[in-house]
This record gives C-alpha cells, structure tokens and sequence, in this order.
C-alpha cells in the first residue's frame, strides 16, 4: 500500500532513491572514472540534452520574455509593454468563459466521469463472461484521435443529418442545431470528452483493482460486510493512488483541450466553447500576436504549475 | 452445504427455500450489470457504426436514415477515396512524422536514461530533474515561441518541424520510463560486464538493449500514436497541403466537402480505420502503452 502511493505520479519520489554503485567501482581513481564514463555521457547526453533545451526550455523562456512585449513576430521584438498583454487577457471575456470552461470540464469529470468510470472498471475487473470485450469497447474511443472523435459527433449533433436530427424528427420536434446554440453547445462538448476520456480513466481503475489483494476482500466478507461496505470500507481505501492519479489525468487534460474542440465549434458559438488553449489559438495564434499569445501562454503554464505542486502537496501529504 | 444435510428435513426446506432466493437475486444482480454494460457499450458503439455506415449511405439517405444499415450500399464513396492520391499522402505523412518522432524519441531518450540509471556522475540529479520539468507543462503552453524558434532553424513546412518539436515535448515522458526499467535490470549484470572490460557503450548496446524490448514497444507505440493523432503542432508548423498528416488533412477535407457528410464520414472512417484495427491486433502492448506513462508518471 505504502509502495503503491509511493510509485503514483510524483517524479520526486523516483528520485529519492540512493544512488547505484558498488563499492568496487568507488576504489578507482577519479582518473580511471572519467576515462571510463567520459566518452557514454558525450555521446549518450547531448541528443536528448539539446533536443529538449532547444525545443522545451527556450520557448518556455521565450514566452515569458515575449509576454511582455506587443510584438507580431517579425523583426526583434521592440515595444515592451510590461504586463499590458495581461491586462488585456483579463478583459477579454472569452478568457473567463474559457477559464469557466476548464473549470467545467474538471467538474465534470470529477463529479460524472470518475464515479463512472469506476463503476464500469468494477464491472468489468472482476471475471464474468465478456469482461475483456466489454474493456475493449470501452477503451475504443480513446485511441481514437480527438479530431476524428470531433467529427463523428459533429455528424451526430448535426440537425440535419445526425443523431439528433433522428430523434427530433421521431418527436416531432423542429430540427436542433445543438453546436450553434451557444446554450447547449458546451453541455454538448462535455458529453464527448466524457465519452472519449472515461475508457481511459477505466482502464486505471482496473489496473488499481487488479491490485488489491483479494484476500482482503473475503475476510471483510466472513466478517459479514455486504457489498456495499466492502466496497466503501476495503476498495475505495486501497483505490486512492488511484484516484489521485485519475484526478491529476482530468485536470491536467482539461487544461490542455483543443484538439477536440476544433471539430466540434472552433470555441464557437458566441466564444461559448472556448477553453484556455482554443483562446490561445483564436486570439493569439490565428491574429499572430506573438506578445498576446505568449503571454496566454504563460498564464497556462502557471496553472499548470501551481497545480501540478499543489496537488502533489495536497494530495500527497499523507505519503 | 454438508452441515446442512445434518438438520431435520423441514429446516432443510427453508434453506434451500433461502438459497434459491439467494440465487434468483444474483441472477437479477447480473442481469442488472449485462444491462448497464449493453447500454454502456451501445453509446459507446452506436456514433462509431453511424459513421462506418453513412460513408455506405447517398446524402439523401442519411437525412431520412443517418443510424441505420443502408438501403443502398454505395461503395463509391469509399472506393473514391481509396483510389484518390491525397488519402494515400495523408497516410505517408503521417507515417513518416509519427515513425520518425517515436524514433527519435526511443534513440535520444533511451541513452539520456541509460546515463541516469548507471552512470554515476557530477550533477546527474539536477540534470534528470530539468528534464523531468517537461512533464509539468503542455506543449500548447510555449507553442507560439516554439514556433518562432523553428522559424528561425528554418524548419517551418518541414517534416522535421513537427518531428524535432514532437519528440522534444515526449522525451520527459520516454526518459522517466526507460530510467526505471534500466535501473530494475539486474545489476550483477553491469559488475560482470566491467569485469570482463566492457564499457557502457557496448554494455547498452549490446545487453541492455536486448533486454529492454518491452519499454522499447511501449514507449515507441507511445510516442507514435500521440504523435499520429497531434493536431496543434502540424497546424502550427505545416503550410503546404501536400505535407499534411491526417488529422489536418481531414479537417481540410471537411471544409471542402462540409455539404456532403456522406463522404467525410467515409474519409473519417478509412482514416480511424488503421488505428482501431493495430489496437485489436496489439491490444495488450497498446494498452500498456498509453497507460504507461499514467501508471508511472
């Protein structure tokens, strides 16, 4: 239990581990050492070295420099506004409908996905018949890309053609154009992440399943608990890696959403739909202002990283 | 049940009385479960048939007829498709990035963990912690400058502006995973190697390599299906049509043919097609791999 919180999601832990080398190794001169590691870390380190600072560390560097000048990307950027792009995001009210969004879509997935998923892995973890097709088929749609999975319900929403032209049609109903409303269309995006997203989800929860020890179960059982309590006082206990980690997984994909927004409605109707990286593609990328964009940049960035340490305080202090 | 046997006949009555209303309740308990199951499995299925089916379908039809089997199969839809060279293009590039990325990805990230999980050297900690920062942030956080720097290599439109970006972004991932299995090989094995005058570089080439294929299979399938189905990189960084990989290229072919849902369903079909069958034909080796980097991350 103590070793399965430990190996969840946080890179320090993997990292706190002693270093490898035995005591025959430590006797050789530091001459010898070098002569031996020497040539493995000048050939082995700088691909992945240069690789990711080039491409990973100096743009994020750069966006910070850039948020702070209004620039279109040609030439050197010259006109430093200090933290005018800012206040400009601020004022937008895309942005906040797009940061009400994400914080949408979490809830979302916290509050319907998650028990969702759980419940299903618990179905199919356990070894009735057609368990691993059931597994398949609820996987299905996350090895889907998210543009593909966009249009096939872009098709299904369409009311002309789709799904809810049928049903309207059959209810006698005048045809719905659920992704032009700007009402509906969001409620309509979030019914296709948690279809595409909770067979994932799923297949940790039957991984942390598969890893409770069975034994545990059937004494809670001779001691008389019901289903219900042994789920309640054995499962969910043991499942909490589990979680923390599934929770970490919804937050983090929902602040990086946009592949499947594009097919679906651009951010549209009415900026409904917008979430932090559409609105950075709409009003940053699409108009090429480099200062703006970067500058929405880096407030997903700082997101991403407050979350990503407070979450690991938060829900690892018990670790 | 033995001990049962042991009582009187009437209190044998009402246990088998009890034991069958016990049995009838788990009959329904499972029936309850196959249902949930069927009608989880049918919203699941039904959009993914709905668009196998309308790409058989004439437009007419699917406005009267979108979730049905066809009255008509038309195969010229998909046959059009097939014979049309932007398909096959679509397909080639997509390859050629994806394959490339998981490459590139597997070679730099594999040597960059074999030094972290066996050779000890100033800094080594500090060093895996900056590339482990990759993990924390998306790429969409840095696209913009990202894009000015490929600009400035003068990548843009390039393959290999969308590879070198691709792998970049995956190797935080690939390198934590390849760290922890290296270190999980057994160590008597790199003490027996020096021994005998091996360097770490045909020691990884030559046993830890070898050793290392399912990592390698996880992390390449890793890496080449987040990189077959990425769409904001190639948007960002492709110009010309001729080199987009499918998820431009569909959209592209949607805002042509965006009347005519009969054609695009087929194309989205023909395109998810080789996705879903590699999954059924490797579902163990996928699903660990896209699981992977949860489990372990």
């Amino acid at each position: 239990m103590e070793a399965q919180s430990l190996s969840g999601l946080s890179p320090g832990a993997a990292l706190a581990l002693p270093p490898a080398g035995g005591q025959a190794r430590r006797r050789r001169s530091l001459g010898q050492r070098l002569w031996s590691t020497g040539p493995v870390l000048v050939l082995f380190l700088p691909p992945a070295l240069l690789l990711f600072t080039a491409l990973v560390v100096v743009p994020i560097l750069d966006a910070g420099r850039y948020s702070f000048f209004d620039w279109s990307g040609y030439g050197v950027p010259t006109r430093f506004i200090g933290w005018r792009n800012f206040d400009l995001i601020w004022r937008y009210p895309a942005f906040h409908q797009a940061l009400l969004n994400n914080l949408l879509i979490i809830a979302v997935s916290l509050c319907i996905q998650l028990p969702m998923a759980l419940g299903l892995a618990s179905l199919v973890a356990s070894r009735i018949r057609g368990a691993v097709t059931f597994r398949m088929i609820f996987f299905l749609p996350y090895i889907l890309a998210d543009v593909a999975a966009g249009l096939i319900w872009r098709f299904m929403y369409d009311g002309d053609y789709g799904l809810a032209a049928a049903m309207a049609h059959v209810l006698g109903l005048p045809a719905p154009y659920v992704l032009a409303d700007p009402h509906w269309a969001m409620t309509a995006v979030l019914v296709v992440i948690v279809w595409k997203y909770f067979g994932f989800h799923m297949m940790l929860f039957i991984a942390g399943l598969q890893g409770i020890d069975p034994a545990l179960l059937d004494a809670a059982a001779i001691d008389g608990a019901n289903r219900l309590q042994r789920f309640r006082r054995v499962t969910l206990p043991l499942l909490t890696p589990t979680i923390r980690l599934s929770v970490f997984f919804s937050v983090i994909g929902s602040l990086q959403l946009f592949d499947l927004i594009m097919p679906l409605t651009k951010g549209g109707p009415e900026d409904s739909t917008q979430t932090l990286v559409t609105f950075l593609y709409s009003f940053g990328i699409m108009r090429m202002r480099v200062g703006f964009g970067s500058a929405v940049g880096v407030v997903l960035f700082v997101i991403c990283v407050v979350f990503a340490f407070g979450y690991k305080r938060l829900a690892f202090r018990d670790v | 049940m033995s001990d049962v046997s042991a009582h009187s006949p009437a209190h044998r009555l009402t246990s088998t009385a009890r034991s069958r209303r016990f049995a009838r309740s788990r009959a329904l308990v499972t029936l309850a479960m196959y249902a949930v199951l069927t009608v989880m499995a049918c919203i699941i299925l039904v959009p993914l048939l709905a668009t196998a089916l309308g790409g058989f379908k004439s437009l007419g039809e699917l406005r009267t007829n979108p979730i049905g089997l066809p009255m008509r199969w038309q195969w010229d839809n998909y046959l059009g498709i097939l014979g049309s060279a932007r398909y096959w293009a679509m397909l080639g590039n997509s390859m050629l990035i994806a394959g490339l990325t998981a490459a590139l990805t597997l070679v730099a990230g594999s040597m960059a963990a074999f030094t972290f999980a066996h050779v000890r050297f100033f800094g080594r900690e500090m060093l895996l912690n900056y590339f482990l920062l990759g993990l924390m942030f998306p790429a969409a956080t840095a696209v913009l400058p990202l894009f000015i720097q490929i600009r400035d290599f003068g990548l843009l439109d390039t393959y290999w502006g969308v590879i070198l970006p691709e792998s970049a972004f995956g190797l935080a991932m690939s390198i934590l995973l390849f760290r922890e299995f290296f270190r999980a090989l057994p160590s008597e094995l790199l003490e027996a190697a020096s021994v005998d005058g091996c360097g770490y570089i045909r020691f990884f080439f030559y046993i830890t390599l070898p050793l290392s294929r399912p990592i390698l299979a996880t992390v390449g399938i890793f890496s080449f299906v987040r990189s077959w189905n990425n769409y904001l990189l190639p948007l960002i960084m492709l110009n010309s049509e001729a080199k987009y990989p499918w998820p431009l290229g569909i959209m592209v072919y949607q805002g042509e043919f965006s009347t005519e849902w009969q054609l695009v369903l087929a194309f989205v079909t023909l395109t998810i097609l080789p996705a879903v069958i590699v999954f059924f034909a490797a579902q163990r080796h996928i699903i660990s791999g896209l699981t992977a980097g949860a489990v372990k991350g």
